[in-house]
């Protein structure tokens, strides 16, 4: 098992080296003067361009570029934004509060998505599993922005239960809206899977035998059908961990929360190789330890499946 | 202000927000004087994060001249209407050709430091912001003093201090209208210590204001800034409230329901998904006018059969002449811009709709097709007719009805050239490499009538990105520099724009209004010059 983890904590290395150096040629292979584009209209004077270029290493060789960007890292320096700020000051600033946000939309996903698709799939075909596909069907299919800009509407505007916007502090509280509608569509499958999932297993041989033991309704559902059910649900939960903290460019923008998603989208609008690479590096870790946690729960989840070295 | 950024057109997204946070601004005269607004009474407004770190003459874009403006004063500032009002300046006068400045300011002046302003405050600064070395994004608003190099770190000869409070301003090229530009962020004094370090300056700048920054780290990034008022602030912009908190929006749209929800006092510029709406919404507390913010295609100068040449110039009237400027306005911006008479702005002092040759700036489109027809038989016309713009601004859909207010007009081909991203765009624009107009716009950094033109038509200047060079223009700029007065130097401006009508070098479409909003928990809300509201007039409660 330790042999295992090991392992899988070693492939993050080539995987890191790659996915920046790819990244970083991608900002670099951008079309258009990033310094120039700083000024719009009005350009400053050329040397005033030339000397900010040679701020940014913008003059140099792409691979020289990386390779001082690369060595900045193992001191601690992730590069600069094009407003003088270190990028880690970025990410100190912007991570935790994306963090506060997937996670309760994850948290959101796992409670209502397992629980209705629980009750739905054990009693399929009944009024609530059809609410419920009725319900998640239109989720799925109407667009998160749409959710977002009506929900604050309601909520924000006509009845003032919330603040439009997300305050600087961004607190648990205040992000319990957003989060919601940031989970929407993920509820909205989970559900389904969860349906599906148990009312398949429901069906299944050992869970007949368990009930011809006499095992109680709840112990029977609890250790048995959804045990058995949850593994692809896991699957589902651990890649959207990476989706909701990329996807949260809407909603955040929607309620103005200072995230990763919209740092990282102005970051690309300006060509700001530095940023970019160092928060995609990011979520790069967070998306292979999310999946690395997900193989690891496979084993909890079903005592069949063991990872030797 | 400046909006250097994306010119005018994407005129940025700006954020409001606001806690109302009052307490910690720590008045000491309770209820005292008059002049000075209750510390409570904090105006929320939208912003957006500054690109760089707050040095007057290292800021060029919108975010961060709103800041600075609040924070700074110059030796002059702006009213509503564009006038410019003395400020740190007792009197600024002219020498009998206008190359000479002698500036007087006013005794007691000090930053919120303790230090005083004196003419030292000024000459520093203003060399701080032109040398070389310090590569400063606004260095070239001071290139017209003498000593100003482009090439090597040099001194501004052209600045004498004569005593404690006067000086001496010596200009290259006269300048008749110069005191307008001097309201303008990159003339802002600094203090001594600005110059220790002036990155942790930037951080958090000491100004002499209406406003300064609540504490050390009021500027949170990327989420607003905390100001308050400065007592000690004497000056034309004395304010009637407690302060100003500016929160950094990335959604206008969201600006836009925090203010329908009071949560937010003032907006400055509406999302255009609500053109249509947000004056029925808003009533009386909406604002829907003229700015100082011009837009026009260009089409360059070295562009096959728009040469400067009778075949040029015949297909840039009818070019003009087939725009339906009315109609896309209405149809596609909701009637928040208005139609173009010049190339400058109506918010400007001398501004005129009854230019000679402003009738090529309506809609004829019998005649265009008369004018075309005359052009094709000098030389045949069997191209597309293109008009570029960069698809992350919001420009896809007027670009589109205006090809084809042309191609129905001239019956020919015109398309919309559509360009991933601004840098994409402005890279082709330097290197000539346009294959077709291109859209284009001016917002002015202080209200005169040559930054409309010197920057954008002069032969070489940096805006112009249509090459277009006419030595009749140019010496009318020279003439109006050297008039005698401001009125006699815009009868010149105004020659020169006569010009401009003949040759087109650009087309001349619209000017943004500014759209505002504001919450009823404030009144007396007014925009200025600029489209940024006289925050210090606002009065909240």
């Amino acid at each position: 098992m330790l042999w295992y983890i090991g392992r899988r904590l070693l492939q993050l290395l080539p995987v890191f080296f790659g996915a920046t150096f790819l990244i970083y040629f991608l900002v670099f292979a951008m079309p258009g003067d990033p310094i120039a584009a700083l000024y719009g209209d009005r350009p400053p004077a050329e040397s005033v361009i030339e000397q900010v270029r040679a701020e940014y290493n913008l003059d140099k060789p792409f691979i020289v570029q990386y390779l001082l960007w690369i060595g900045g890292i193992f001191t601690g320096d992730f590069g600069t934004t094009y407003s003088g700020r270190a990028v880690i000051d970025v990410m100190v600033h912007a991570f935790p509060i994306t963090a506060r946000l997937a996670l309760l939309a994850l948290l959101f996903e796992a409670v209502i998505g397992v629980t209705a698709g629980l009750f739905a799939g054990l009693r399929k075909g009944k009024p609530f599993d059809t609410v419920s596909l009725v319900v998640s069907l239109i989720f799925i299919s109407v667009p998160t922005f749409v959710i977002g800009f009506v929900v604050q509407y309601v909520f924000g505007v006509k009845l003032g239960w919330i603040n439009p916007s997300v305050s600087s502090a961004a607190t648990w509280l205040e992000l319990i809206v957003p989060a919601l509608v940031l989970a929407s569509v993920s509820i909205a499958q989970v559900l389904r899977l969860t349906r599906a999932s148990v009312a398949e297993n429901a069906g299944a041989d050992y869970v007949r035998t368990a009930k011809a033991k006499g095992l109680s309704r709840g112990r029977v559902v609890r250790v048995h059908v959804l045990r058995n059910s949850l593994i692809p649900v896991v699957t589902y939960l651990g890649t959207d961990l990476g989706t909701l903290m990329v996807g949260a460019v809407i909603t955040e923008g929607i309620f103005n929360i200072k995230g990763v998603g919209g740092t990282v989208f102005d970051a690309v609008k300006r060509g700001e190789g530095p940023t970019v690479v160092a928060f995609v590096s990011v979520m790069v870790i967070i998306f292979m330890l999310a999946n690395l946690l997900v193989d690891l729960l496979y084993a909890v989840l079903d005592p069949r499946i063991r990872y030797v070295k | 202000m400046i909006n250097k950024r994306r010119g005018i057109a994407a005129v940025a997204t700006f954020g409001i927000a606001s806690l109302v946070l009052a307490g910690c601004s720590a008045s000491s005269d309770e209820g005292g004087s008059e002049s000075t607004g209750d510390a409570t009474a904090v105006i929320s407004t939208n912003g957006t994060e500054p690109q760089n770190p707050l040095i007057p003459t290292n800021t060029t874009e919108v975010g961060g001249g709103k800041i600075i403006d609040l924070v700074f004063a110059g030796l002059v500032s702006y009213d509503a209407n564009g006038g410019i009002e003395m400020d740190n300046a007792e009197s600024i006068e002219p020498n009998d050709d206008n190359t000479v400045w002698t500036v007087k300011l006013k005794d007691g002046l000090t930053f919120t430091n303790g230090d005083k302003v004196t003419a030292d405050s000024y000459i520093k600064a203003w060399n701080y912001g032109a040398l070389l070395s310090n590569a400063q994004s606004s260095s070239y608003f001071f290139d017209n003093i003498q000593g100003f190099s482009y090439d090597e770190d040099s001194e501004l000869t052209g600045l004498e201090k004569t005593d404690d409070l006067t000086f001496t301003v010596s200009l290259t090229n006269a300048e008749a209208d110069f005191p307008i530009r001097l309201g303008y962020s990159a003339y802002m004094p600094l203090p001594e210590s600005a110059y220790d370090d002036i990155d942790a300056f930037g951080e958090s700048p000491i100004g002499n204001g209406p406003y300064k920054l609540a504490s050390e780290d009021a500027w949170s990034h990327d989420e607003g800034i905390k100001l308050v008022t400065n007592e000690d602030y004497d000056g034309p912009r004395t304010p009637v409230n407690g302060g100003v908190d500016i929160t950094f929006y990335t959604s206008q749209d969201t600006a836009y329901s925090d203010t329908q929800s009071g949560n937010l006092d003032v907006l400055d510029q509406v999302p255009s998904s609500t053109f249509a709406s947000y004056e029925d919404e808003f009533g009386d507390r909406s604002v829907n006018q003229a700015a100082a913010i011009f837009q026009s295609f260009t089409i360059p100068q070295y562009l096959e059969h728009f040469g400067n040449d009778e075949e040029g110039n015949l297909r840039r009237q009818a070019i003009s002449l087939s725009v339906d400027r009315d109609s896309i306005i209405d149809a596609i911006f909701d009637g928040t811009r208005t139609a173009a008479k010049d190339f400058t702005s109506p918010v400007i002092d001398g501004w005129s709709d009854s230019l000679e040759g402003a009738d090529v700036l309506s809609y004829d489109p019998a005649k265009a097709k008369e004018l075309w027809d005359k052009a094709d038989a000098i030389s045949e016309y069997d191209d597309t007719f293109t008009i570029a713009y960069n698809a992350d601004g919001d420009h896809e859909a007027w670009v589109t009805a205006a090809t084809n207010s042309i191609a129905d007009s001239l019956d020919i081909t015109a398309e919309p050239q559509a360009y991933a991203t601004f840098s994409e765009l402005l890279d082709d624009e330097d290197n000539d490499k346009m294959t077709g107009a291109f859209r284009s716009g001016w917002q002015a950094d202080y209200p005169s009538m040559v930054n409309f033109l010197q920057p954008l038509y002069q032969t070489g200047a940096g805006s112009n990105y249509g090459r277009y060079s006419s030595d009749e223009f140019d010496n009318l700029l020279k003439e109006g520099g050297q008039a005698a007065s401001i009125e006699d130097a815009t009868a010149k401006y105004e020659q020169a724009q006569e010009v401009l009508l003949k040759d087109l070098p650009v087309v001349p479409l619209w000017y943004s209004n500014v759209n505002g909003v504001w919450a009823d928990t404030v009144s007396n809300v007014q925009y200025g010059w600029n489209s940024v509201p006289l925050y210090y007039a606002i009065t909240k409660g």
